[in-house]
């Protein structure tokens, strides 16, 4: 039988979605539901002085309004950040109470306030903006770089500092500084995007008057892990009360990770006011409310010897975690970020500290790659920039400084278990045709143009991952992820899994896991995710974990279908275990050739007995009827996928355009299970970076508006702004885990936004531009480009 | 969004009868539908005129193309008679907006609404246009008064836009990355006696740019602009580009639009 695994099966989701047969949450309808409309705070930083429903009360449709000082009066608790990390100093991480109703004071622009309920979304609306809240209107803090001289926005919490974190060793660094012959630096501003899933939030709930059961239908990447923090920290009903069901999700990109004010407020309120209640974003509520994704700003060196060696690595961070520090807020910034901070290469001495901020800005959480292209951006500036000041060509200084023996025990926190660098450069050297790039550039400069090319190579750390590790970091909950496999009596498959896709096509790649390791076509499998009331617990999906752990739970599970397997079909071959070998579906007695199908054990199992089988039971002795297994897959460490991508630019310095020209990624994620899938998941992080690079543009006033909250103003990037992308592939094995794998999602978004800017400064000669690389931005740039070039002729 | 009464009128004349100082024309509703929508237009009455016949379809004669109001941007883009008598024209409709906007949208709501940024007013003004309304003729150059702001009166209703036909002309557009409106048009027609450089997006409304104008009819060529810097004070001023940009700007497309005629 011709394995599944690593070939290019179609997406079986892709039927259902693209037809319009999906079922997201806002297509879900409860008889005799109410629709929520929620007050917002139109300001960045108020007290609240007095929240008048009387107007609105009155207003046609209005079921019920609730405001912050109910949801306080029931006790019910705010959202929570899901680490814990500790400043250098010892002490811990400061955080501020987040109600999912402000009370007191608000703190972002966006900020619920309050919520009607009506009969219809329209009198829902109209009787929000009846409701009259009485401002007391204060400063805000916005800019990341000056927060911690703002005013005080978190009562208790100086400077506005959450954490002041260290990871290194700041005397070795120091010690290496000193013998250098180079110190390389950049000053940079990693910049806050807005994720921007297709499909925006949206919640359902139902409450059951009788069984006093919550159906909280929702937009979620982890609906497990959303069910327990609701329960566990919001209050709102047992875990055994409280159903969380995540349907068709359309895109997350780690916006969709944390639990939300609507969801809470709406759940606790379907239970208040009895009623089944609706609310889905519209996208400038999104654009206001969804965590965004970086706002880093860092100040970076890098030692180096003539020869182009590194010797030592800083990295200073100011990173915002606007108003809240939210589940994976407080973390991106420090474990995600960190230890990748040295990126591919040996650096023998590192150090990164960060200053974790909060502003009177939407808060800041995981966003695709999280932490990872941060660091990627940071020390791919700074490798860049010592090769063009030590005039080594950019691939060779990285050459020179890779490690080419694995495992690789990184300076800071890493030991990456398998890869090849080197293999991946010289790929995407040849697939870019990187020699040749010289002449393009004169083609480019005679037609009055600027070309440049940039190249990234990256590694991150992803498959999150190891319990124990995680834990011990401060991670409130274990990063394992779990499968049921249930065999039917009739021979298919129902594969359980606590990963949750949201358009990384689980349908289709777990299927082919489950399929080739069971022996059965891809048709007899059925994925099922996305409910707390089907299958096992789980963690969700971000990070790139779902296929590194939660396909190996699928793994382990269907091996321990074929290991039960194999004990039945011993008894029913009248042979000992150690006889029948398992292949292709089968169960054979090497000696004899006598066999039984997996799907004929499975219904013996199911079916233990016959008319003729004299009261003997297929079973061994003490075998449980049934064919299902559980498992939970922890993996010892961390995977690590990494590659080199190679950006060419062409620039019109009088127009300001860039123009992404070429593109081409090499990347090494392990083994592959359906190259299309990951095709399109490199396509779509890619596009993110590039997105990052060149267009998208947060920004906020000096007041807290959000002045790009819809998209006459916010660039999302088009199917214009790109050229075909030149993929290509190298493969070293994940030993961490059975298959080999690494994980895709998210390399695309960390190597791309290095390879683009240093593209772009090498075609304005050097001149650092900070990202987005607009089209003003690099016109100024050109102008002092023609400049120098006019005074130096 | 608030009610209303929505009227589908079967002739000009009844269109206008229906207009007061509460009512709106809807055609294309590309922009009046989601202002609407967000609360920022009420009317009392939308009075429809997509379905008088009259006002659609496209006429080419020696000297002229007359492009009824209701003519939707991706008919006047694939126009055969457009393409070859005014290329730029079917340029300039077949950039505006998306595929859905170019299916819905119109060249006399275009016009009408006179959107500081939208790509027609520049068309009408570089191409000397006439503007046809139910009770007069209006010149380009005497309809666009000011940011959203036209000649038209109360009832006043567009029929046709007449286009002339210029011995050369191009359109060019530095796009905003997010709305993909003009930052700056730059709609250049060479005529018989003049050279028209009109600019959509660059100020409060459409102009001619009258350094550009007076030295390409002087001299048909990029070099006669090349480093013209224009007075950028009364230019508009954002986050996606400065009044400096945008002076810039307008040059460069100017001088493009010349080397591509």
């Amino acid at each position: 039988m011709a394995s599944l695994v690593g070939s290019r099966v179609e997406r079986k989701e892709d039927k259902r979605l693209l037809t319009g047969k999906g079922r997201y949450t806002a297509d879900i309808n409860i008889s005799n539901q109410t629709y929520a409309a929620f007050v917002r705070s139109p300001h960045a930083r108020a007290k609240i002085k007095k929240v008048d429903t009387s107007k609105a009360l009155k207003a046609s449709g209005v079921v019920s309004i609730l405001t912050g000082e109910e949801i306080a009066n029931d006790k019910i608790g705010g959202l929570i950040a899901g680490w814990a990390i500790r400043s250098e100093d010892g002490s811990e991480m400061k955080v501020p109470a987040n109600p999912p109703l402000a009370k007191d004071s608000a703190n972002f622009v966006g900020e619920p306030i309050a919520v009607v309920f009506a009969e219809s979304l329209d009198e829902a609306k109209a009787a929000a903006d009846l409701v009259n809240v009485d401002y007391k209107i204060l400063k805000g803090v916005i800019n990341t770089a000056d927060a911690m001289k703002g005013e005080t926005i978190h009562e208790g919490i100086d400077k506005n500092l959450c954490y002041d974190w260290l990871l290194g060793d700041r005397k070795a660094v120091e010690e290496a500084f000193a013998k250098a012959d180079k110190i390389i630096k950049v000053d940079l501003i990693n910049n806050r995007c807005v994720p921007n899933a297709m499909e925006p939030r949206a919640c359902v709930v139902d409450y059951n008057t009788a069984s006093e059961e919550i159906t909280l239908y929702t937009t979620s990447q982890n609906p497990h892990l959303s069910r327990l923090i609701m329960s566990a920290f919001g209050g709102v009903a047992p875990e055994n009360k409280l159903r969380v069901v995540a349907p068709d999700v359309g895109g997350g990109f780690g916006s969709k990770i944390n639990v939300y004010n609507e969801e809470i407020v709406c759940s606790w309120a379907s239970k208040k006011i009895e009623r089944p209640i609706k609310w889905v974003a519209e996208r400038t509520e999104s654009f206001l409310t969804d965590t965004h994704g970086r706002d880093h700003v860092t100040h970076a060196e890098l030692a180096i010897t003539n020869e182009g060696k590194f010797l030592a690595f800083k990295n200073e961070t100011t990173a915002n975690l606007g108003a809240y520090a939210r589940v994976f807020g407080t973390v991106t910034p420090t474990y995600l970020f960190g230890p990748c901070a040295t990126g591919v290469y040996i650096i023998p001495a590192a150090y990164t500290n960060v200053k974790a901020v909060y502003t009177n800005t939407a808060p800041v959480d995981a966003y695709r790659g999280a932490g990872r292209p941060e660091a990627t951006y940071t020390i791919e500036r700074l490798v860049e920039k010592a090769a063009m000041e030590l005039g080594i060509d950019r691939t060779e200084i990285r050459m020179r400084n890779f490690p080419t023996e694995f495992p690789f025990k990184q300076t800071l926190v890493h030991t990456v278990d398998s890869g090849d660098y080197v293999a991946g450069l010289e790929k995407a050297k040849q697939m870019s045709d990187y020699a040749g790039f010289e002449e393009r550039r004169k083609k480019s400069v005679a037609n009055g143009k600027l070309r440049g090319i940039g190249v990234s190579s990256y590694f991150e750390a992803c498959g999150i991952a190891p319990s124990a590790v995680v834990m011990s970091l401060g991670c409130g909950v274990g990063l394992w992820e779990s499968s049921e496999v249930r065999f039917n009596p009739t021979g298919q498959v129902s594969v359980f899994t606590g990963a949750h896709s949201h358009g990384q096509g689980h349908d289709t790649t777990f299927a082919q896991i489950a399929a080739d390791e069971l022996g059965i076509s891809l048709e007899a499998v059925d994925v099922v995710h996305g409910d707390t009331d089907k299958g096992t617990f789980g963690m969700g999906t971000y990070g790139s974990r779902s296929l590194a752990v939660g396909g190996i739970a699928i793994v382990n599970a269907c091996r321990k279908i074929v290991a039960k397997g194999k004990r039945v079909a011993a008894k029913m071959l009248e042979v000992s275990e150690d006889e029948i070998d398992f292949k292709d579906g089968e169960f054979v007695v090497t000696k004899s050739n006598k066999k039984k199908t997996i799907g004929e054990v499975a219904f013996a199992c199911y079916l233990p007995g016959s008319r003729d089988s004299e009261f003997k039971s297929p079973l061994p002795e003490g075998e449980e009827p049934g064919l299902i297994e559980t498992s939970f897959f922890d993996p010892a460490n961390f995977s690590f996928p990494a590659g080199s991508h190679i950006a060419e630019v062409e620039i019109d310095p009088e127009t300001g355009e860039v123009k992404v020209e070429k593109y081409t990624a090499v990347d090494d994620f392990g083994r592959i299970v359906n190259p299309l899938v990951v095709e399109g998941q490199v396509h779509g992080g890619i596009a993110q970076g590039i997105g990052q690079a060149l267009h998208e543009n947060t920004e906020y006033d000096e007041t807290g508006q959000l002045i790009t909250a819809s998209y006459m103003d916010y660039t999302m990037p088009r199917a214009d702004n790109f050229p075909e992308f030149n993929l290509g592939f190298t493969c070293t094995h994940a030993t961490s885990n059975p298959l080999g794998v690494k994980g895709c999602g998210e390399a695309g978004a960390i190597a791309s936004p290095p390879a683009i800017m240093n593209a772009v400064i090498d075609a304005l000669g050097g001149q650092e531009i900070s990202m987005p690389a607009t089209a003003e931005k690099v016109w100024k740039a050109c102008k002092v480009l023609k400049k120098s070039n006019s005074k130096a002729a | 969004m608030k009610t209303f009464n929505y009227h589908a009128a079967k002739d000009v004349k009844e269109a206008s009868k229906l207009a007061s100082n509460s009512s709106a024309f809807l055609a294309g509703g590309m922009t009046s539908i989601p202002s609407m929508k967000l609360g920022l237009a009420t009317y009392k009455d939308v009075i429809d005129i997509k379905h008088i016949k009259k006002l659609s379809g496209i006429k080419v004669s020696g000297k002229s193309v007359t492009v009824g109001a209701t003519t939707k941007h991706a008919e006047v883009a694939s126009s055969k008679d457009v393409k070859k008598a005014i290329p730029s024209l079917a340029k300039l409709a077949g950039g505006i907006g998306d595929a859905q906007v170019r299916n819905r949208g119109t060249v006399g709501g275009s016009i009408a609404n006179n959107d500081p940024s939208a790509c027609y007013p520049s068309a009408c003004m570089a191409l000397n246009a006439i503007i046809h309304t139910n009770n007069r003729r209006i010149e380009a150059s005497k309809f666009f008064k000011g940011m959203f702001e036209t000649a038209l009166k109360k009832g006043e209703l567009i029929e046709a836009v007449e286009f002339k036909i210029p011995e050369k002309s191009n359109y060019q557009k530095h796009p905003n990355p997010a709305s993909r409106y003009a930052i700056v048009g730059v709609y250049l027609a060479k005529h018989k006696k003049e050279v028209n450089v009109a600019v959509t997006g660059a100020k409060s409304s459409v102009y001619i740019d009258k350094d550009l104008s007076k030295a390409l009819s002087s001299s048909f060529s990029s070099s006669a602009i090349d480093g013209m810097e224009l007075d950028s004070s009364e230019m508009n001023s954002d986050i996606h580009a400065s009044a400096e940009f945008r002076a810039s700007l307008v040059t460069t497309y100017a001088k493009k639009a010349v080397e591509a005629c």
